[in-house]
């Protein structure tokens, strides 16, 4: 009887542990990938999975699978996996590197998803110096779907939407991203890598893992662009398909390092920890303070509802004249709103706020028929002049009223405010002018609450002196004015 | 409760904060740049992300990776944003990811205009995006609900894992109005779906794609089953004085606050007039409809879009009773006076006890 040989070995390659033993998220064939014999994606899989572990950092990795042949990688890769519209895989892995600074994020796309529709996505991911890890593999057309033309495709080449062979004129020419990319100032390593040959793959295989260990080390965005044989599409063996890599591809894609400043580059640091959960009402400004103290409550104010319209150019404070407004009303206890008007108005022509005050809650913040109008200039009151209430008031930056601005049944003061407080010492703050005159008007609301908001607005001390400076003005000049006011119309 | 004035797009950045939001990726726009303003300036003050994407497209996507990484994140916008940012919308509904979106709509079709509209109804409501899914949709009409509803639009996110959209008109956007604010913060917390970074989530995966067809079709019956409860539990409205109501006013965001002052001087006037404010408009409150018909004889459905709430209207009433419509587009508003007397109108015409005329005159 003789003993079997005792057979000893020593495993010198196995499957990285990075990949799944079998593919239990497929639904048939759960022991063989879905690529087609001769194609580079189960080479390039192979190698960012052998990176994986050697670097130790499976736990910690997010692959971004895109559109494409590689939108299954998730059945393979036994790492966190979040799969990512056509094209946006750079915008996604933006998100999570940033929310998740600690995990790894690679995104791997194709030269369809990457260089066509998502070109703006990588091109800003690129800018912003993502420190993110992008594999991206080109094999000059569209695979997935059947062999459409891919911004990469060469000149002359044939595809389904290319049938008589790209041409620089109908076409334009062979998009070189990585060349592109690497005129930004951000990224700190961009290489062009070939599959065409063994010395290639190895050369890739490299490629692939320093731009996995500037992750680790914190540096920039990192890019790792790879000439990948397709056999099915190009209709060719597997083997002509690797040599068209080499022979081919080559040409209109010149391989090595485009960018390299991983030597000179800086870590980015770790953000600041964040404040404690007590602290964040105070951050934004909404921690229960209490109202300022000593200003009269709503039972002092007798009662109020205040329906107004402010109106003039931009720039003369109409704004701010309604929220002074609101602010004093509000710490009056008053219930307000105040809505402006908004966009381009802000920067010419006419700029107007609609503002309530009121006991009552307020159902609507719109203002169409105001009992208040402030006009700070002409085209202000042709507008809304019509729109008063019976028995209202209209103050008017003006010597006189335009004979057609005049409504029926309404107070007018008609005074050059701007005037008076260019006098003061600035004419802009007429708008502060007209409020003195309409609190001395309204008479209800608490000076303590005016001199409050007021405060609290403007922060300048040289503004708000000169702006309760044209309060008083325009109150006394109402005090003043009052036997002269008249019904108009 | 210290009450504070504030514009409403910074009450929805405020409060998302409050609710534990710690990533905001949002393109600029009129007029809810304020939002993506306020998230720029507080959002590195509280350990969360503020990234201003290359566009909308990129922004949703941003989110999606947010979401993805289980952190709470939202985006805001108005019309011609949010009609890129659909294809995103549609992936985080496939892919069962909660994120908030603000939609502060203005002027459309097209480049439209920057003022005030209701219009972006149908792309948010009915989803704009491609695929079998719903959006919850969340109406505030103040800006105290502008800080109300972006808290409960988080937590309706997490709790159906879908996107929720606040849509609110320009005007509840911009304007300023008291509000308060809960004083305890919501801490971040880490969904266990979510794919981190981690060993504990390392055999998480996030993907909206089913090759196999009665796989797709269990994902979508699956996510039907989901909208169905969420019908269910989370139709709200606002019933103001409808109890003994006739003619039924129904708008929501400001035309509601519109509304709420026509009933007032109507009711004044003796005539029966209600109003029912939807605040979900996904789920469609219909029950609230449905409950009225008893007494009520006519809708009046008011709104800044062409006819979009009406169609929701119509259905929840399925013919019950007859549904009247008033609209004003192109940043135009339906004005107290205009609602006031298409009011009247309809006294005329459904009831049959109508006060004297004299009674119910505009009072300007």
């Amino acid at each position: 009887m003789s003993s079997e040989p005792e057979i000893t070995w020593e495993v010198a390659r196995s499957k990285p542990a990075s990949f799944y033993s079998t593919y239990e998220r497929k639904d048939e064939l759960q022991h063989a990938t879905h690529y087609c014999p001769g194609c580079g994606h189960g080479i390039i899989h192979k190698m960012l999975a052998q990176a994986i572990d050697d670097l130790g950092m499976q736990d910690r990795t997010v692959l971004i699978s895109p559109v494409g042949c590689s939108v299954f990688a998730y059945y393979y890769f036994d790492v966190g996996n979040v799969q990512a519209a056509h094209g946006r895989a750079p915008a996604v892995a933006t998100a999570i590197k940033r929310s998740r600074p600690g995990s790894i994020v690679i995104s791997y796309q194709g030269d369809g998803d990457l260089s066509a529709i998502g070109s703006a996505e990588i091109l800003h991911a690129a800018n912003r110096g993502e420190p993110l890890t992008v594999i991206f593999v080109n094999n000059a057309i569209y695979s997935m779907t059947g062999g459409q033309m891919a911004p990469t495709t060469l000149l002359g080449q044939t595809s389904t939407t290319s049938p008589h062979g790209r041409s620089a004129a109908h076409e334009g020419y062979p998009l070189h991203v990585s060349e592109l990319l690497a005129t930004l100032e951000a990224p700190v390593y961009i290489e062009r890598v070939g599959l065409g040959d063994n010395r290639q793959i190895a050369q890739a295989a490299r490629a692939v893992r320093r731009a996995l260990e500037n992750q680790v080390r914190g540096l920039g965005f990192s890019l790792v662009e790879i000439l990948s044989p397709c056999p099915t599409i190009w209709k060719m063996s597997p083997v002509e398909a690797q040599h068209w890599v080499h022979d081919v591809m080559e040409k209109t894609f010149p391989l090595g390092v485009l960018r390299d400043r991983t030597q000179t580059a800086q870590a980015v640091p770790a953000p600041d920890p964040p404040p404690t959960l007590s602290a964040v009402p105070r951050i934004l400004g909404v921690a229960d303070t209490g109202l300022p103290e000593g200003l009269p409550r709503v039972a002092d104010v007798p009662d109020v509802n205040l329906q107004m319209r402010v109106a003039g150019f931009g720039g003369q404070g109409v704004l701010l004249l309604g929220e002074v407004l609101a602010e004093a009303g509000l710490d009056a206890g008053l219930e307000v709103s105040w809505l402006p008007s908004y966009g381009p108005e802000m920067r010419s022509g006419t700029s107007n706020c609609h503002v309530r005050l009121a006991r009552e809650p307020i159902d609507s913040p719109l203002v169409t028929h105001p009992d208040v109008l402030i006009a700070m200039n002409e085209p202000s009151l042709r507008k809304f002049g019509s729109t008063m209430r019976r028995g209202g008031w209209m103050l008017y930056n003006g010597e006189t009223l335009p004979e057609e601005g005049s409504s029926k049944d309404v107070h007018v003061l008609a005074r050059p405010f701007t005037q008076i407080a260019n006098d003061l010492g600035d004419a802009r703050a007429g708008n502060m002018v007209m409020l003195g005159a309409l609190l001395e008007i309204a008479g209800s609301l608490p000076q303590t609450s005016v001199e409050s908001a007021l405060g609290r607005l403007v922060r300048n001390p040289r503004w708000l002196a000169l702006d309760e400076s044209a309060l008083a003005a325009g109150r006394r000049l109402m005090r003043e004015s009052r036997a002269e006011v008249s019904h108009a119309g | 409760m210290h009450r504070q004035l504030m514009k409403g797009n910074e009450a929805i950045m405020k409060s998302a904060i409050l609710a534990g939001c710690r990533g905001f990726y949002g393109y600029p726009i009129t007029p809810a740049s304020e939002i993506t303003e306020a998230a720029a300036t507080y959002m590195p003050q509280v350990g969360g992300v503020f990234l201003q994407a290359e566009s909308e497209v990129a922004a949703i996507n941003m989110l999606y990776g947010a979401a993805s990484a289980g952190v709470r994140a939202m985006t805001a916008s108005s019309g011609p944003g949010i009609s890129l940012m659909q294809e995103g919308i549609s992936y985080m509904a496939g892919a069962e990811l909660p994120c908030v979106i603000a939609d502060i709509t203005r002027g459309g079709p097209g480049l439209g205009n920057i003022a005030s509209e209701q219009s972006d109804y149908h792309q948010v409501v009915k989803g704009g995006g491609h695929g079998n899914y719903h959006t919850l949709v969340l109406a505030p009409y103040s800006v105290q609900e502008m800080a109300d509803l972006t808290a409960l639009a988080f937590d309706l996110a997490d709790r159906y894992r879908n996107p929720v959209v606040l849509l609110a008109d320009g005007f509840i956007g911009q304007m300023m109005e008291p509000v308060e604010f809960p004083q305890t913060a919501t801490e971040p917390c880490l969904p266990q779906w979510a794919v981190a970074g981690t060993a504990e989530s390392r055999r998480n995966v996030i993907t909206s794609m089913y090759l196999d067809t009665d796989k797709l079709e269990a994902h979508v019956r699956q996510l039907e089953a989901k909208y169905f409860i969420a019908e269910q539990r989370e139709a709200r409205a606002e019933d103001w004085r409808t109890e003994d109501g006739e003619i039924i006013l129904v708008g929501y965001g400001i035309v509601a606050r519109i509304l709420k002052g026509v009933a007032a001087e109507a009711r004044a006037a003796g005539l029966p007039v209600g109003v029912l404010r939807p605040i979900t408009l996904y789920p469609f409150p219909t029950l609230h409809f449905q409950r009225l018909v008893s007494r009520a004889q006519v809708f009046l459905v008011v709104e800044m879009s062409n006819g979009q709430l009406l169609e929701d209207v119509r259905l929840a009433l399925n013919g019950a009773r007859p549904v009247e419509f008033l609209s004003r587009v192109g940043g135009n508003t339906p004005t107290h006076h205009e609602v006031l007397a298409a009011t009247q109108e309809l006294a005329r015409r459904h009831l049959t006890a109508a006060p004297a005329e004299e009674e119910w005159i505009v009072h300007v």
